[in-house]
């Protein structure tokens, strides 16, 4: 197989483009688990919520599915809001998030899956947007809209993130919470308070975050625990509790993918991606741009 | 009045002669006839496992209609395999030994077959399977019999129609790309491609699988297009078949020739979604409307068959299974009756030895269990429009390729000048 | 009871159940059977790491299907029978739990965690890839026609290997439990960077504790091949058995070999029933909520009401 320079180029802006897409089901975590210790290993489960939620809006009145996931998310939020206090509640409190915390979110993974197929079954489930079928070409380049629809909101919404957790008084204060708690309420601001708030944030992420899923492929209630380790790679190849470093992350992670679908052979990718989160935890647990 | 006591007393004889035989008689029609099997309600396949589970009510209730089989009313026990390998051990011993079921089929599929087997061969059962893909070659069982029409030789027998139509071109190629899913169906139908190429002497530029979830199929069809191949041969399941065909739309595939294996667009559900997307896209179809003169009682009953699948939600066109289904309990149906009963053996033998005639044809069975011949139909998919449903009930979306018989036009290439 | 006593009276309750429960005549009793002994070996394995040492390991499918494999790779090389599979599964299925440990007990629990899921998924791709047992095709494992003692048919040979193999794994981890390395592992549970500082050395521990663990999970494994005489990546790398593995233990109390058991029989008992009665998605929904309800209700699980429940008779 020839290595032209237009393959080369079409590798690279696919693995751009999914990268950015990871980044967007990554930010979540980045938040949750890197900021607030907290191990949501249901963070998928809510993505393919948000996918099916767009899905239903989009199916019945055609509006587009991300408009609608994006006008959906304070509902996203809300529930991050109830799950972070029910977590608090019953495990946080008690000192005993490590074991438990993890069972609970394991569960709610699973009950979000079988509820979903109960009510939705499991067949495949797509939505019709404008651009869906739609290619740029540039010379031997080709965009896909499909691709690149999600890629642009997804980079709004994970600078977006980082702009608000920097410029802004709550931000800094989730900023804080992860690096120390004692010293925050020392300071007049509550703790728990914030955690739950940054908790809804990403849950709220997650929503958003499934209708560029649901925009870039068909999906089914099963799916969301194929992208648990992918989500977790991302977050700890980037560096826990770095936006940009999830954001890199998620580049890597894209751009392995796409170079061994590419050159390769398919089958690999998964293997490389994983292989590379197995390496990190080795050799550098912080992360490429960790703390 | 002595002649009113002898009449009333006549009359109330009769009365309880007439009463004990309708009491013996509905005693003895009481005893139905239990047929028992595994089905994928949740699950991977589950769309196709409820869609075989009403073509075979559809059966029952039909059969019932006509006063049952050997006069007893046909009942289905069934549980959900989940199409789990792991739950079928369990769900056969129940249905066999505390069900007491009469007779019992399969699920569908390899993963809910293979585990059944063991089971049937120990106790000597005859067990006509739904959709399984080679399994017999393993275990060599006298009494197993498949109504996939694949042939003799599965592999082989799936893509035959494929490459007969390739090599039809002219000038005939030289290159082929063979691209599948890490699973088994397209592992299976990736193995008999490669038969197939050897025997016709095309050279494999790109022989890869991909995993399963896989997002984006761009860099895939992109590395395929590399190679530049003639040919370029799919087998895949349905998201990654939605996936390919929409890779090969966005990156513009330039070959002559593209499809075969993909599962997927036979169901409405992905007829509908890709819509003009498959036009020019070869594939492989159990039924087509375009032959659907040549299957007389077949209309009827997907007609019977839309009517439940929109209610209950599964694929509203019912050309893959279903159609399937009630033929594999068409032959059962003759043959119990044909061997005026249900001993094991003589209705293995019976299903051995005749043909049958069902609604999807006349079927016969090889030694192996499977087809005596295959009957897969390669078809090319053109004129669509639009994305409704509709206007796939009628013919005129595909031509049909292969088999000999049922042909209705020639290949159209090279496919990227054929995209309408 | 020392350790020894209990394994004399576990090994001879499993015999004797394994004897009496041939006069049952039907198949399905031992078909249901077999999958709840299988958990049973499970959630003990689970338990050693996770009730023990307090390390969550999500990857119990990819211990189990290492098990599984192993015996399939033994059966196409060598035509072994299944001893030699079950023993050449467990040593494997440890040596990689040893592998994952070195690798990664060394970062907190989460990151263990993590890489176990990791772990899982990269396991998966090779065994797809692996053709020669069988990659995503599957393999078939033909049971035996001679059945050894005797037996009717295959599938009460494997339910009283499981039998044995599951009281196995209860003699292991009650000698765990009660030993000087159990002690140490609770200290880890409780505070790790205490119990470094008191001297435990905890990474060692942590190891071992992961190797025994990951050890008797592919030992759960290495029958199953058998069983179904067919095995394929997607089923054997089932979550159902990641959640299952540490829905049972949490439920039936982590603190004790006890609870596993427990836990085991009781839910696996009601999936078997689940199965065969209503539609099976409510299966999953029901370990799903079961397992927030004990997690969040009840973090002792069944053993630690029955404690509570003694505590306040006043003993």
């Amino acid at each position: 197989m020839e290595v032209s320079w237009a393959l080369l180029a079409n590798a690279v802006i696919a693995g751009l483009l999914l990268g950015g897409f990871y980044a967007a089901m990554s930010v979540g975590i980045s938040i949750s688990f890197g900021m607030l210790d907290v191990v949501n290993i249901a963070h998928p489960a809510f993505i393919i919520l948000g996918s099916y939620i767009a899905y239903i809006v989009n199916d019945r009145f055609g509006f587009d599915p991300i408009v609608v996931s994006v006008a959906v998310s304070p509902l996203f939020f809300l529930l991050g809001m109830v799950l972070y206090r029910i977590y608090y509640i019953c495990f946080e409190r008690r000192g005993q998030e490590s074991l438990r915390g993890l069972a609970f979110f394991f569960g709610i993974l699973f009950i979000t899956e079988v509820a979903l197929v109960l009510i939705f079954g499991v067949d495949y489930r797509m939505v019709s947007t404008r651009y869906g079928d739609v290619t740029w070409r540039l010379g031997p380049v080709d965009f896909p809209m499909r691709l690149v629809v999600p890629f642009l909101v997804a980079m709004v919404m994970v600078i977006g993130v980082q702009l608000f957790l920097t410029h802004t008084f709550f931000g800094r204060a989730v900023l804080a919470v992860a690096q120390d708690q004692l010293a925050l309420r020392l300071m007049g601001v509550n703790p728990v308070r914030v955690k739950e708030r940054a908790f809804a944030l990403s849950i709220a992420t997650a929503g958003v975050a499934g209708a560029f899923l649901i925009v870039i492929q068909p999906v089914q209630p099963a799916i969301g625990r194929e992208f648990i380790g992918l989500v977790f790679a991302v977050c700890v190849l980037g560096g826990m509790g770095s936006i940009w470093g999830t954001l890199l992350g998620a580049f890597v992670l894209g751009l392995a993918e796409s170079f061994t679908s590419t050159f390769f052979g398919p089958s690999w990718a998964p293997a490389v991606s994983f292989g590379l989160l197995l390496a990190t935890l080795a050799f550098r647990p912080s992360g490429l741009l960790g703390r | 009045m002595p002649g009113n006591n002898v009449r009333t007393t006549l009359r109330r004889a009769l009365g309880a002669v007439f009463i004990g035989l309708a009491l013996t008689g509905t005693a003895l029609a009481q005893q139905p006839l239990k047929i028992g099997f595994g089905m994928s309600l949740t699950g991977p396949l589950a769309g196709n496992g409820k869609a075989a589970l009403i073509a075979m009510e559809i059966w029952r209730d039909d059969v019932n209609a006509k006063g049952g089989i050997l006069g007893r009313k046909v009942e289905f026990v069934y549980y959900d395999d989940q199409t789990s390998p792991a739950t079928v051990p369990s769900i056969y011993t129940k249905l066999l030994d505390v069900d007491k079921v009469d007779l019992v089929v399969s699920g569908y599929g390899t993963n809910v077959i293979a585990p059944a087997m063991p089971i049937m061969m120990q106790r000597n059962l005859t067990f006509m399977t739904l959709f399984g893909l080679n399994v017999n070659s393993k275990f060599n069982y006298d009494r197993y019999f498949q109504i996939m029409p694949a042939g003799p030789n599965p592999a082989i027998g799936w893509s035959q129609g494929f490459f007969d139509a390739a090599m039809g071109m002219n000038p005939k190629p030289k290159t082929v790309a063979l691209v599948g899913a890490d699973a088994e169906y397209p592992a299976m139908a990736l193995e008999g491609a490669r038969e197939h190429a050897k025997k016709t002497g095309l050279k494999i530029v790109y022989d890869k699988t991909y995993p399963p979830n896989t997002v984006d199929y761009s860099p895939i069809v992109r590395a395929i297009q590399a190679t530049n191949p003639e040919v370029v041969f799919v087998a895949s399941y349905p998201p990654d078949s939605a996936g390919m065909v929409r890779a090969a739309n966005e990156v513009g595939l330039k070959t002559r020739m593209f499809g075969g294996g993909l599962v997927g667009p036979q169901f409405a559900a992905l007829k509908t979604q890709l819509g003009p997307l498959l036009n020019g896209v070869v594939n492989y179809e159990f039924y087509v409307p375009d032959v659907g003169s040549r299957f007389p009682f077949l209309e009827q009953f997907l007609a019977k068959y839309q009517a439940r699948a929109v209610v209950e939600k599964v694929d509203p066109l019912g050309f893959y299974l279903p159609p399937y289904a009630y033929a594999m309990m068409q032959v059962l149906d003759q043959a119990i009756t044909g061997t005026k009963g249900l001993d094991q053996a003589k209705l293995a033998e019976y299903i051995h030895k005749n043909t049958f005639d069902t609604y999807v044809g006349k079927v016969a069975f090889a030694k192996n269990g499977e087809w005596a011949a295959p009957r897969v139909m390669m078809t090319q998919y053109h004129g669509i429009t639009g994305n409704d449903v509709e206007q796939f009930k009628k013919p005129g979306r595909l031509t049909v390729l292969s088999p000999k018989e049922y042909k209705t036009g020639d290949l159209k290439a090279p496919y990227h000048e054929n995209k309408k | 009871m020392s350790n020894k006593v209990f394994a004399v009276v576990a090994l001879a309750v499993a015999l004797a159940l394994a004897a009496v429960t041939q006069l049952i005549p039907n198949d399905y009793f031992f078909t249901a059977a077999y999958t709840v002994l299988l958990f049973v070996i499970l959630a003990t394995a689970w338990n050693i790491l996770g009730g023990y040492t307090g390390y969550v390991n999500f990857g119990s499918a990819a211990f189990f299907a290492i098990g599984a494999y192993t015996t399939v790779f033994f059966y196409n090389a060598f035509k072994a029978p299944l001893p030699v599979g079950i023993v050449a599964g467990t040593l494997v299925a440890g040596l990689a739990g040893l592998g994952l440990g070195y690798l990664t007990l060394r970062l907190r629990g989460v990151f263990f965690a993590i890489a176990s899921l990791a772990l899982a998924v990269v396991l998966y791709i090779f065994i797809v890839n692996w053709d020669y047992v069988g990659g995503a095709r599957g393999a078939y494992v033909l049971q035996p026609r001679e059945i050894p003692f005797g037996l009717p048919r295959y599938i009460h040979l494997i339910y009283a290997v499981q039998l044995v193999m599951a009281a196995f794994a209860l003699v292991v981890a009650r000698a765990i439990e009660h030993s000087t390395l159990g002690r140490g592992l609770a200290a880890i549970r409780d505070d790790e960077l205490a119990a470094e500082c008191s001297g435990v050395p905890t990474l060692k521990l942590k190891i071992f504790s992961t190797m025994v663990s990951c050890a008797l999970m592919g030992m759960a494994g290495t029958t199953f091949p058998y069983y179904l005489s067919y095995i394929e990546p997607s089923s054997a790398f089932s979550l159902s058995y990641a959640v299952n593995s540490i829905a049972m233990p949490l439920i039936g109390g982590m603190m004790s070999w006890m609870g596993p058991l427990i836990g085991a029989v009781l839910l696996g008992s009601v999936q078997q029933l689940v199965q065969v009665t209503v539609s099976s998605a409510w299966n999953l929904l029901i370990v799903g909520v079961l397992l927030v309800l004990f997690v969040t209700l009840a973090p002792n699980g069944i053993m630690g009401w029955v404690d509570a429940w003694r505590r306040r008779r006043g003993r």
